[in-house]
């Protein structure tokens, strides 16, 4: 056989000399990537031997002692899974009985739209891996259209449209002046936005500002959506978190769906179930009946195939055992609660130390501001300042994890604030 | 006189899905305090949410491989028999979780210490590293040089994926080859990912084994620097490997070329029962200091499949190389989900790491091989003994999960319907799939099909 290869080739063929001899670099040409602003934080974090360091970049949340936390929901649900008849491979679409009672925790118990079965509903990679699926699929499905995209917005939503190949526009969303919304201006640009626009709206707990609509303001947003024959995917990353109600955290989801809107939500479990590192989540489709829900899941099924075939199924038991548990489910409700309480707590605790010090500035905005992150108002210079001169770290927006606040470091933290923002 | 509950009326039917849409119409129709001031609603805005933007969606067609479990599912028969999907099976046709695997979750579980954080984007640094020295061998050159980068993904998909849409965004050659036949989800991965899909020749119908010239005549017909997607062993559907001395040709070639090496791993160790040999042919092309990409999977010979536990591997010329190739990685990962899941690799890497827990794997895993092995010979002798026509040697000469038996999709329409079996219409049936106790209604099943259907 050696002589075909012989025939067709000018080269002599030393058996392992033949790639030396090519001196093929692949990959030379290739960039060291820019590091993600979020995650690199961490990852200076852990690289600064100061004993007084803080960590208030990435949106993981931490007990009293600065730990991270295992609900024990969890631990219990773990246990009862461990020593399972098997790991054979979910369904593309995941875990049925995940999803169906994820649902009702975005759509509520008595949904008439789960008892119609007109949502289209697949397990995802948690809220990244539902909103890429979603994205995908509008890329598919609405090829012409763009997604509005709140400013700011977690870093990541602009990187998953842009590599679902899905042109990205933007919509006012935070007031810096008042470090509230701006409310007059998303209205505007919901109004001005060509008629049946995509809009990727936070449900609750807006990342990285805290800033939510009131529910007077989402019934006028929801309103002026039907006015424009918009279509609404929400972001729900922080159900049970940001009030400590899964309930009321669904509002402004709840608030759409009266209204007749069929929206898209992508759910996770990262942080109100602690399953950070499992991804776990859902991305569901509201649709017209049952035949079109049909259809749409077996497209999002398509869609996850060729990424990774059917998702993970360790998290996924987790989240059914607690919910469809009505003992463990109690459990949940009781921790999550337990969490958000914590964070409000931190909250107030952070504002008042900032006025006992004698701030200048207001510093309002950390209570009004809701769920795990409060946006400061500091500028990039100022946290660098805070990160070089006093081993706080967190993203240059200025935003704050919370979570990472304890009754411990509070003091320290406020102090440093105060310091490197007193000269205004 | 029945007083307030009104028990003795017959309840109200409840509402059909169609009169709750016409309920909620209705209230749309009249409308809340905010409609009345806005003049704009008056152009039937609510019909406008109401419809669809997705309405035209069609339904896709089902996955040919998993419809064959669907079906087998709806059957009835007490003999039915699935030999679809590559999930190993026991001798009594059950699923399988390694000793290894349950004693190594139980520590996981029982360690308080353990924390559910994320992972960072490249996955766990223990697991890749142990990956890494799986599949390249723990000696390797490459490894030793640090020109090695191994990210965690989720199986072997998830690799192939994450490594098809790095060369779609780096490489200056977006043509992948793939054999054929092939894994059906191939050509999707890679579509998506950006690269346009060309075949190359591999089975050969008329031998039911390589077809090495028609391979080497489309290798070497290729545009230097394409990419040749190559199943490192037990190749998936027909069980045909080249032999060391052909796949020597194939890497002399393909250096020749400057073709791209993009290794599919989903056997490691449950092909022949041996790590290392099933490692073979990456191995020979890693040690002649070239450079390709490694998709490996653990969903069968960790039997860890829906856990999604894979990495891939780039091999690269040198360490710099190999650190700017992975920080591009992640930048693909991130807007994709992240960061991978915690579990799986948990797993892999408490065994891997532990002496005595990776040699109970191995038993574990050549005890598997071996059931395989057997139960091609069983049916290899049971067609023999039967005298069923044809040359059925390649039965016992395929490697791995999967027999290409050579039945067409007649014969095998035919084996559904009269016998129950279920498999793939491409003839593939999963070994892993039989037992002792089900070979002899294979056998027949085979030999009707053979003598009856066309």
């Amino acid at each position: 056989m050696a002589h075909l290869i012989r025939a067709g080739s000018s080269c002599r063929l030393a058996s392992s000399g033949a790639a030396r001899s090519m001196s093929t670099a692949w990959w030379r040409h290739v960039e060291p990537a820019p590091k993600d602003p979020i995650l690199g934080v961490t990852e200076a974090f852990l690289a600064d031997p100061s004993p007084a360091k803080v960590n208030v970049g990435v949106g993981a949340y931490r007990d009293d002692n600065g730990k991270p936390v295992v609900l024990e929901c969890v631990r219990e649900a773990e246990r009862r899974i461990a020593g399972n008849s098997n790991m054979e491979y979910l369904p593309m679409g995941g875990s049925v009985n995940m999803v169906q009672e994820t649902l009702k925790l975005a759509y509520g118990e008595d949904s008439d739209l789960i008892k119609d079965k007109r949502i289209a509903a697949v397990q995802a990679l948690s809220g990244t891996g539902a909103c890429r699926l979603f994205a995908d699929f509008q890329k598919r499905f609405s090829p012409d259209s763009q997604i509005f995209i709140p400013v700011p917005t977690w870093s990541n939503h602009h990187n998953i449209w842009r590599d679902a190949h899905v042109p990205q526009r933007t919509f006012h969303y935070y007031h810096p002046e008042s470090k509230g919304l701006d409310f007059a201006g998303l209205m505007d640009d919901v109004k001005n936005a060509p008629n049946g626009s995509f809009f990727l709206l936070h449900a609750c707990a807006h990342n990285p500002t805290g800033v939510d609509p009131t529910e007077e303001q989402w019934k006028e947003i929801s309103n002026q959506f039907k006015v424009k024959g918009h279509f609404a995917l929400f972001d729900m990353a922080y159900q049970g978190f940001a009030s400590g109600d899964p309930e009321r955290d669904a509002k402004s989801i709840r608030i759409f769906l009266e209204d007749g809107h069929l929206i898209g939500c992508a759910q996770s479990y990262a942080k109100n179930m602690g399953l950070y590192g499992q991804r776990v989540g859902c991305l569901s489709v509201v649709c017209e009946d049952e035949k079109q829900a049909v259809a749409v899941k077996s497209q999002l099924q398509q869609l996850a195939r060729p990424m990774y075939s059917n998702p993970p199924v360790h998290g996924a038991l987790i989240v059914s055992t607690i919910l469809s548990d009505p003992d463990l489910k109690k459990l949940w409700l009781k921790e999550v609660k337990g969490m958000a309480d914590r964070i409000i707590g931190m909250r107030t605790a952070l504002k008042q130390n900032l006025e006992k010090l004698g701030s200048p500035l207001s510093w309002e905005h950390i209570t009004k501001q809701i769920g795990m992150f409060c946006y400061s108002g500091m500028t990039p210079e100022q946290v660098d300042l805070l990160t070089n001169e006093f081993h706080i770290y967190m993203t240059r927006n200025g935003r704050i994890s919370m979570a990472g606040v304890t009754t411990g470091n509070v003091g320290y933290l406020a102090n440093a604030i105060h310091e490197v923002t007193k000269s205004g | 006189m029945h007083g307030g509950n009104d028990s003795h009326s017959s309840p109200s039917p409840s509402p059909s899905p169609a009169d709750r849409r016409i309920n909620a119409l209705v209230r749309h129709l009249q409308g809340s305090p905010l409609d009345a001031a806005d003049p704009c609603l008056a152009a039937a805005p609510t019909s406008a949410a109401q419809i669809s933007v997705f309405d035209h969606v069609v339904r896709a067609p089902e996955d040919p491989i998993l419809g064959v479990t669907v079906a087998y599912n709806k059957d009835p028969s007490p003999v039915k028999l699935n030999l679809g999907v590559g999930a190993y099976r026991t001798e009594e046709g059950k699923p399988l979780v390694l000793n290894v695997v349950r004693k190594a979750e139980q520590m996981l579980v029982n360690d308080r210490s353990r924390v559910k954080e994320y992972l960072p984007i490249v996955g766990l640094a223990d697991f890749n590293k142990l990956s890494a020295k799986l599949i390249l061998g723990a000696d390797s050159p490459a490894i030793q040089d640090n020109r090695v980068t191994t990210v965690q993904c989720l199986s072997g998909t998830g690799s192939l994926r994450v490594g098809a849409e790095f060369l779609a965004r780096h490489y200056h050659q977006h043509t992948i080859y793939i054999p054929q036949p092939t894994w059906g989800n191939h050509v999707k991965i890679f579509g998506l990912a950006g690269l346009a899909v060309k075949t190359y020749r591999y089975y050969d119908p008329a031998t039911r084994g390589l077809n090495f010239r028609g391979l080497l005549e489309d290798l070497g017909s290729a545009p230097s620097g394409a990419i040749v997607l190559l199943h490192a062993c037990a190749h998936n559907p027909t069980g045909v490997d080249p032999t060391a001395q052909e796949w020597e040709q194939i890497r002399q070639l393909m250096r020749l070329k400057a073709l791209l090496p993009f290794f599919d791993s989903a056997y490691q160790g449950f092909a022949s029962g041996n790590l290392d040999a099933d490692a073979q042919s990456i191995r020979m092309f890693v040690r002649d200091g070239g450079e390709c990409l490694v998709a490996q999977s653990y969903a069968k010979n960790m039997g860890l499949y829906g856990e999604r536990v894979g990495a891939l591997s780039m091999v690269c010329r040198s360490a710099d190389v190999a650190s700017r190739v992975e920080s591009q990685l992640k930048l693909v990962i991130r807007p994709m989900y992240s960061n991978p899941p915690i579990h799986g690799a948990s797993i892999v890497a408490t065994i891997l790491k532990d002496r005595a827990m990776f040699q109970e794997w191995e038993v574990e895993l050549k005890a598997m091989a071996d059931r395989i092995i057997s139960m091609r010979k069983q049916l290899f002798d049971a067609l023999r003994s039967r005298g069923t026509p044809g040359d059925w040697s390649h039965i016992i000469k395929q490697i791995g999960m999967f027999t290409f038996t050579g039945l067409n999709s007649t014969q095998v329409a035919f084996m559904t319907k009269e016998y129950h079996i279920y498999l793939t219409s491409d003839g593939r049936i999963s070994m892993a799939g039989l037992s002792s106790r089900t070979v002899p209604h294979l056998a027949d099943a085979i030999h009707a099909a053979v003598t009856k259907a066309a």
